[in-house]
């Protein structure tokens, strides 16, 4: 697959996304800058975290007015498969491919951490690879993460299957004590009604090798890996060994 | 001449405003129990020149709902008043 990992000024996992998806999973990277206009050839497209222009304003506010993300409003309405990871997720809010907000964490303080997230929906583009209940172990590190939408908006995620992660304990419960940040209905990441649309919070790209504690953040990439190759068996994939070893 | 404009950004009443909820406990703390609850938002003051003031409302409200609030999670509220130039 042909991704895009886009960087804003201010992004700070572009990097470590790119070389998961190269080093680790033999993907092609293009990186592309917040002023680039086209996302042309490309099939799936990654905003990253960090912190893009500082955070002015709101998260994301002004990332979303970005010369490239009309592009990617355009890839997505074409059915273009897209990622947000925590800084990534807030942008797409902003920008309106994803419902609802992220506001300031239910205990003012920024989380740098391991949590648990249990999978909800399995037959999506993002979580194939995944299947239902299973729980995730992947870090969070955000200030402002706590998901709120109004009721309207949060019956119709349910009633459409759009909430792929729940914070839980190890066990898949959801519990107060597990909602790191407050999040409404512990919502840790969704999808748009469409299903090509991703924003999560928790970081995959941190949790791809035991070096960092754990694999787990694989799995999301694999899965958009299996749905763009239309695979249904698990993809043969570099180990932690080969890669110690270097490409 | 131009216009000043005093824009304020709040969250929405039912929005979760924890950063109220903090300063609302430590005015509690320093012994002002009458203090129920507090919101905090944003002002902002944004000058315009060369437009109408029926447009430079028109164009206000625009960039609120386009930027400078999020209507997921935030109201807004603006007043304009005439400046010299200067």
């Amino acid at each position: 697959m042909r991704w895009g990992v886009i960087t804003f000024p201010g992004s700070n996992d572009d990097e470590q996304t790119a070389f998961v998806l190269e080093r680790l999973l033999g993907e092609t990277v293009v990186r592309l800058w917040h002023k680039s206009e086209s996302v042309e050839g490309l099939d799936c497209i990654v905003l990253p975290g960090g912190f893009s222009y500082g955070d002015y304003l709101r998260c994301g506010a002004v990332a979303r007015f970005s010369p490239i993300m009309r592009a990617v409003e355009a890839f997505a309405q074409r059915g273009g498969v897209v990622l947000g990871i925590c800084n990534g997720f807030q942008i797409l809010c902003e920008a309106g491919l994803l419902p609802g907000a992220l506001i300031r964490n239910r205990e003012l303080d920024f989380l740098c951490q391991r949590v648990h997230v249990r999978v909800e929906a399995a037959d999506t583009i993002f979580t194939n690879r995944c299947r239902r209940g299973d729980v995730l172990d992947l870090p969070i590190k955000h200030g402002e993460g706590c998901y709120v939408a109004d009721e309207t908006t949060l019956r119709s995620l349910e009633a459409g299957r759009q909430i792929v992660l729940r914070y839980t304990d190890a066990e898949g419960r959801v519990t107060p004590e597990a909602n790191p940040n407050g999040s409404l209905g512990a919502i840790a990441g969704i999808r748009n009604a469409r299903g090509n649309v991703f924003g999560l919070m928790p970081h995959p790209e941190h949790a791809c090798e035991w070096l960092v504690g754990g694999e787990d953040g694989r799995k999301i990439f694999l899965s958009i890996i299996a749905s763009g190759s239309g695979a249904t068996e698990m993809p043969s994939v570099p180990t932690s060994s080969k890669v110690l070893s270097g490409p | 001449m131009g216009w000043l404009a005093r824009v304020y950004v709040i969250p929405k009443i039912g929005v979760l405003d924890p950063q109220g909820k903090a300063v609302q406990h430590s005015l509690h703390t320093l012994g002002y129990p009458e203090v129920g609850e507090v919101r905090i938002g944003k002002y902002l003051e944004v000058r315009l020149v060369e437009v109408s003031r029926e447009s430079a409302e028109v164009r206000l409200r625009e960039m609120c709902e386009r930027l400078l609030a999020n209507q997921v999670i935030e109201d807004y509220r603006f007043e304009i008043d005439a400046e010299p130039a200067g």
